[in-house]
């Protein structure tokens, strides 16, 4: 009590107006001790510029597509031997055609592995974001709401976890995409099936952000601001988006980074079983599912796809634990 | 006001560290009781009943956490009660059913003319503006995404009290009464510091003017010095705005300055309640005499002399299976058969003084015999006496009689 206390000291700093104190302990914000943590971790940065680096490539296809730089559906059979193999070593690879040529089509494999990322990294946006949706409200409901909504909501993604969804993906893509067509009115061929795509990876991908948006909420919600905006007379809509969500942002930011690769292959996985955009639109996918028949005769035209595969997912992965170690440096999960 | 925080400190430099009390004492006067105040909020037989569930798919009540079993108390106009007990006595679930936080299992709560206990969600939203809280943790009690302005101007917002282009206004007003820079509102919470995120939770109850706050334990996370600062400013308030609190606290040290009427509570249940004067001078429960044991400066006056503090062994029991009896008595140094038999009826034994004990007296000087068997109808151990027929009147009543129980004649009757 002889030495003023540091709550006295800081009362007389906020008192006298500058900002000495807000410079003092705006250094010891969570939000900029996470990102200098992040900032640490090597493997983290550099996943990070790998995501921005696919982000900027798949932003730029479609302009240069439009400016005429690359095109990835112009087919050149002088390219092809008379097996339709590329003709030239290393897949065709030339100055005009770095990546090579494409089997069969002639087309240049650079500028559909470009615009294939775009197609695939939209695909898995979109569904990302369906899927975020959902599973953010379902969880804040869910863990906010308690009770017999919690256990509806359970039971729900219970259900969905237990739905064979690969083959009824299969079996009902007819029905899917004729209602997808019909009732939704998109255009009959790729845009059908790429809204059939991204609505069947959302529909069924909300359940995890669904569950660990619960666990969260259910902690949030023992804190006591909740319990203050209640006294306030705030409505329930107000306390789950207001109050609770803007809480979220970590664990939702940690999610989306690590539901986006998920999405990625997903969409490669469809294609190979037959959903989804089909050539001459490229998409990663179907791309890879189409150099499957080259692996051998063509080996780097099926080699190039899978590499950008996998350098997407394992980049975005690493970018996701990244965050989730510097936003929750306990790593309670 | 925030000048005048940093006299208070200042003022009790000192070798050794004081104690809230001592520190308050020096720049306010203690509040005082006004007898012939008005109710403006009375519990009448609160229950807060917690069902325990069995774990599994058919989650059946397998029993009730009683967390809150029965008390009743008056709030009057502008003043302030504390409520004192332990951790886990249920302090915060009385403050929150009382606030409809928690929707009370049995009881009432009579706040002008309506029972808040069983009114309906849309009525209570309009009645939110007369009864507020103060939380406990200014850590958590604050949202660490919102700033400062946004949280005291939501109750503002959400009750349409001021136009919106005079919210800001409005709520620089309330952060300078209490004792922030107005300014400060684009800040946010993790930019100040325990008091000054206190000061601003207690802005957002002040900001729909209400006419009770149920203070839940507002000082508990702070340090002694800025306990005080707090508690100040809490009574100033009071004092401009005529506030009637209900002052949560775990001692009796922090209540001492604020309130003049003291309930104590013990596992769901008051078992003493009384103005100042009973509680810190002439406690009869157990229990307050062990809380008061442990305040510094009372302890002196209650243990005439003997310095030693009476500990309290053990924890408080579950309230899922709290003791038979009186709940108090697997701690109780004096308890005997009938304490494990009878609840003790919480007995007026003074003008303003009510225990529930079966021995009540001053610390050293409890009866040998129950003083409640008359009343109970039953013998010194407890058992059913056959010559002798309760006493009807044991219901315990909110506020208090003109008629008490004489501890010297053994009967109720007139001073
Ligand atoms: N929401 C709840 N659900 C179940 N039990 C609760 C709940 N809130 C409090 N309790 C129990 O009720 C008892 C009293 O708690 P509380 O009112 O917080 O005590 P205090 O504020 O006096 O420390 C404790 O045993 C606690 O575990
Ligand atoms: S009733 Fe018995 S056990 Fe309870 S406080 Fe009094 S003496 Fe102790
Ligand atoms: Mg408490």
């Amino acid at each position: 009590m002889t030495a003023p206390s540091s709550e006295l000291d800081s009362h007389l700093a906020v008192d006298r107006g500058p900002d000495t104190l807000l410079t003092e302990v705006v250094s010891k914000s969570p939000m900029r001790l996470a990102v200098a943590r992040f900032r640490k971790d090597k493997l983290s940065m550099v996943s990070l510029v790998v995501v921005v680096l696919f982000f900027l490539l798949a932003i730029s296809a479609p302009i240069l597509v439009a400016a005429d730089l690359i095109d990835p559906l112009k087919n050149d059979t002088d390219l092809l031997d008379e097996y339709g193999l590329p003709l030239g070593s290393f897949g065709g690879i030339s100055g005009d055609h770095w990546l090579g040529v494409e089997p069969g089509g002639g087309r240049d494999a650079l500028a559909r592995l470009w615009y294939g990322t775009t197609f695939s990294l939209s695909i898995a946006i979109a569904a990302t974001i369906i899927a975020m949706f959902i599973g953010v409200v379902a969880g804040i409901v869910s863990g906010a709401a308690g009770g017999w909504v919690d256990a509806i909501i359970g039971r729900a993604i219970d259900l969905t976890l237990a739905f064979p969804q690969t083959l009824m993906l299969l079996a009902l893509s007819a029905v899917g995409l004729a209602f997808v067509e019909e009732i939704l009115g998109v255009p009959r061929g790729n845009p059908a099936a790429a809204v059939y795509v991204v609505g069947v990876l959302g529909l069924f991908g909300w359940t995890a952000v669904a569950r660990i948006v619960r666990g969260q909420v259910l902690s949030l919600r023992e804190r006591e601001f909740v319990q203050a905006s209640q006294m306030i007379g705030a409505s329930r809509f107000r306390i789950y988006f207001r109050e609770i969500l803007p809480n979220l942002w970590a664990p939702i930011l940690v999610t989306f980074t690590l539901m986006m690769p998920a999405f990625v292959s997903a969409e490669a996985a469809l294609s190979f079983l037959g959903v989804g955009i089909s050539a001459p639109t490229p998409t990663l996918g179907n791309i890879l599912t189409d150099a499957l028949r080259y692996a051998d005769s063509a080996f780097l035209y099926f080699f190039f796809p899978a590499l950008l595969i996998a350098i997407i997912v394992v980049s975005f992965n690493l970018l996701g634990d990244g965050l989730r170690d510097a936003l929750d440096p306990k790593g309670h999960r | 006001m925030a000048e005048s925080d940093q006299t208070v400190t200042e003022g009790t430099a000192a070798e050794e560290v004081p104690t809230v009390d001592e520190v308050l004492s020096q720049a306010h006067a203690a509040s005082e009781l006004d007898p012939d105040a008005p109710a403006v909020l009375t519990v009448s037989n609160l229950r807060m009943y917690f069902p325990v569930r069995s774990t599994g798919i058919i989650r059946r009540k397998v029993g009730d956490i009683q967390a809150v079993d029965g008390i009743s108390l008056a709030l009057p106009k502008g003043g302030s009660v504390g409520l004192v007990g332990e951790s886990g006595c249920g302090k915060s679930t009385a403050g929150r059913a009382i606030t409809r936080l928690y929707q009370p299992t049995a009881g009432s709560i009579e706040f002008e003319g309506r029972d808040l206990a069983t009114i309906s969600n849309r009525e209570l939203k309009p009645l939110r503006r007369e009864v507020q809280m103060i939380f406990q943790d200014p850590y958590s009690s604050l949202n660490p995404r919102h700033t400062v302005g946004s949280i005291v101007a939501a109750p503002l917002r959400i009750h349409n009290v001021v136009p919106k282009n005079q919210t800001l206004k409005r709520v620089q007003e309330l952060l300078e009464v209490v004792g922030l820079n107005p300014e400060h509102y684009n800040r946010y919470p993790n930019e100040f510091s325990g008091g000054q995120r206190q000061r601003i939770g207690i802005a957002r109850a002040l900001a729909l003017q209400p006419k009770v706050i149920v203070a839940d334990e507002p000082v508990s996370a702070l340090d002694v010095s800025i306990q005080a600062q707090v508690i100040n400013l809490l009574q100033d308030l009071q004092r401009e705005f005529d506030i009637a609190f209900l002052f949560i606290a775990h001692d009796l040290a922090v209540v001492r300055h604020f309130c003049p009427e003291i309930a104590v509570m013990y596992l769901g249940k008051i078992v003493e309640i009384g103005d100042r004067d009973s509680i810190y001078n002439n406690a009869h429960h157990p229990y307050t005499q062990a809380l008061l044991s442990a305040v510094p400066d009372v302890k002196q006056a209650i243990t005439g002399g003997r310095r030693e503090r009476i500990q309290l062994t053990g924890d408080v029991p579950s309230p899922i299976d709290p003791p038979s009896g009186c709940r108090f008595r697997t701690r109780c140094p004096i308890a005997q058969e009938i304490c494990s038999r009878h609840e003790p009826p919480l007995l007026q034994i003074g003008r303003r003084h009510k225990v529930a004990c079966h021995f009540p007296g001053r610390l050293g000087e409890h009866p040998h015999a129950p003083l409640t068997a008359g009343l109970l109808g039953v013998d010194a151990e407890g058992r059913p006496d056959p010559g002798a027929s309760p006493s009807s009147d044991l219901v315990e009543q909110p506020g208090y009689a003109d008629t008490w129980f004489d501890l010297d004649k053994k009967s109720i009757g007139r001073a």
